[in-house]
């Protein structure tokens, strides 16, 4: 049984019409995955050079 | 029927560099940068704000209102935002828009607003630390900066009926609006000992109710400010929320708490799910649980995840618009994106993160931590990591990951240049926008309500501007067209 289909049967008082299949593009999402090592070769050429020192350096006085 | 849900954004930026690296001298720098031909900084007229108006109406002994700092570098733009120094950070307030697509428009515009002032103020400057801005709301180190979201309500709702709506939205709406963080920075944070946060700002809220933004921060704040007739209208001031860099996650954010607050005004504080009965704890511990299985109780003790809430807030809201079309959010094409994006990231982020990592920031964000932190077999607190965090918000493409890992945006490159000094024609923002544009020289001063101007020998000539659906382009488009001097659009408008 799928997650998704326990997650229904908890719910017992939802018309049936108001239940909404999972509606999400996985083709999109295959892509952003092949994508993500090129991303991360990139990060390492765009990160800040001395990390620890780049966030040390990043205080704020707090706002709102 | 629901009001009109006119809404905007006001953003305080993170900010690094400058000449002494003081963060006042760096935002003053790049206010006062952010030159405009032929337009000159324009003062803010303080006489409408009353930040410690409380909308509870009685004056609370225990929460100290916020100062009004009224000598700091400020300007108005020609889009009719503010763009000042709040604190110790730079601040975009867009225009009021009519619709939460607008609100996205006019926020991006803010991104290059601050890009461009930026620029301009390294270029002028020649600093040795150039000044570098963020769009986030934490340092990492305890202290949080603002993104607020303002939405018109109706007076005649009470005001115990809106925290009692809207308290469960807004703890929730993180799951698929939150910005992401690595590591925590308060004793509430560190006790929930996650090393991923799903938002910036959850742990810092301490209040269910009060007047504070700095301070003992409220999930529903009460400032009374309608910047507007308050005999009619309220403003909600919504002070828990992440800036962010997805465009979609601020279009669902706007539109949800939109669509919500006309629900709200139509059907009334019933059909409401029931609140948590510890709504500090749950917004804190929803934000510090990536798996979305955390549940806390509500006040009838049944057990409630945040992604139960929001989806059964979503059920309201499409049966909401099924019934009423929601005019009052926007129009119907827009309202079904709303609602179809929404629910996408909602299922989502249950139930195939991949499918919305180009519009959830903080799954965007926990991808490349996550990968990178794989690729280099680095421990959780690696500060590279932390670096990661704070780089995904810098607003340098050249240096901004959030640029890079492929968000979606809905608001072209062109269109996010032209709102830098377009005005909303669907506000008074149009007013406010078009007489900075034309009249520059001769207005003294400018706020969300009027727009004061100063002839020279006369006394000054305030136009006050209380209702945010007046002053239009449809309403005053003609008339600033063929007004040519401030005298002839006075004596047009019998002022």
């Amino acid at each position: 049984m799928s997650e998704q289909e326990q997650i229904r049967k908890q719910r017992p008082e939802r018309r049936a019409d108001d239940t909404t299949t999972p509606d999400v593009d996985s083709t999109r999402g295959d892509q952003i995955k092949a994508d993500l090592d090129d991303l991360l070769d990139e990060i390492d050429e765009v990160l800040e050079d001395n990390a620890e020192e780049f966030v040390r350096n990043y205080v704020q006085k707090g706002g709102q | 029927m629901a009001i009109p849900k006119v809404l905007g954004i006001e953003t305080e930026f993170g900010i690094v560099g400058g000449p002494d690296h003081d963060p006042i001298t760096a935002s003053t720098l790049v206010v006062n940068a952010y030159a405009q031909p032929g337009v000159s900084l324009i003062n803010w007229d303080f006489d409408d704000e009353m930040p410690g108006h409380d909308a509870r109406g009685f004056p609370s002994l225990t929460s100290v209102a916020p100062l009004v700092e009224t000598h700091l570098a400020n300007t108005v733009l020609p889009n009719g935002a503010r763009f000042y120094v709040d604190h110790a950070h730079p601040e975009y307030s867009s225009p009021e828009v009519r619709t939460p697509r607008e609100g996205v428009q006019y926020d991006v515009a803010g991104e290059e607003v601050l890009r461009r002032a930026t620029h301009a103020a390294n270029e002028l400057g020649g600093y040795r630390t150039p000044v570098v801005v963020y769009k986030n709301n934490s340092d990492g180190k305890g202290n949080s900066y603002g993104t607020h979201e303002n939405y018109l309500l109706a007076r005649s709702v009470e005001f115990p009926d809106v925290v009692r709506a809207m308290v469960p939205h807004l703890i929730s709406r993180q799951i698929i609006c939150g910005a992401g963080k690595v590591g925590a920075e308060t004793e509430a944070g560190y006790a929930l000992g996650s090393s991923f946060q799903i938002a910036q700002r959850s742990e810092f809220f301490e209040e269910i109710v009060g007047l504070e933004t700095t301070l003992k921060r409220p999930i529903v704040n009460t400032r009374d400010e309608p910047h507007s007739d308050a005999e009619r209208y309220r403003r909600l001031h919504v002070i828990i929320g992440d800036a962010n860099m997805s465009q979609y996650a601020t279009f669902v954010k706007l539109g949800s708490t939109s669509l919500l607050l006309a629900v709200l005004e139509d059907f009334g504080v019933d059909v409401f799910p029931v609140p948590p009965r510890q709504p500090v704890h749950a917004v804190r511990r929803f934000g510090a649980d990536i798996s979305l299985a955390a549940s806390v109780e509500d006040d009838n003790g049944q057990q409630r995840t945040a992604w139960d809430y929001q989806d059964q807030l979503w059920h309201l809201a499409r049966r909401y618009v099924d019934d009423t079309g929601a005019p009052a959010v926007a129009d119907i094409g827009e309202v079904e994106d709303i609602l179809r994006h929404w629910r996408e990231m909602l299922d989502g982020v249950r139930y195939n993160r991949d499918a919305v990592a180009d519009r959830v920031d903080w799954v965007a964000k926990l991808r490349l931590v996550e990968g990178y932190q794989e690729r280099h077999s680095l421990t959780p607190d690696d500060m590279r990591l932390r670096a990661i965090d704070l780089q995904y918000h810098d607003i340098r493409p050249e240096r901004s990951l959030a640029a890079r890992c492929g968000l979606r945006t809905m608001v072209s490159a062109a269109l996010a240049h032209s709102s830098t000094t377009e005005p909303p024609r669907s506000t008074r923002a149009y007013f406010r926008g078009r007489c900075i544009s034309q009249f520059s020289t001769a207005i003294a001063a400018a706020n969300w309500d009027s727009v004061v101007f100063d002839l020279g020998a006369d006394p000054l000539h305030r136009v006050p501007m209380m209702d945010p659906l007046r002053g239009t382009a449809e309403l005053t488009e003609e008339l600033l067209d063929r007004c040519t001097t401030v005298r002839q659009l006075l004596d047009e408008l019998g002022a």
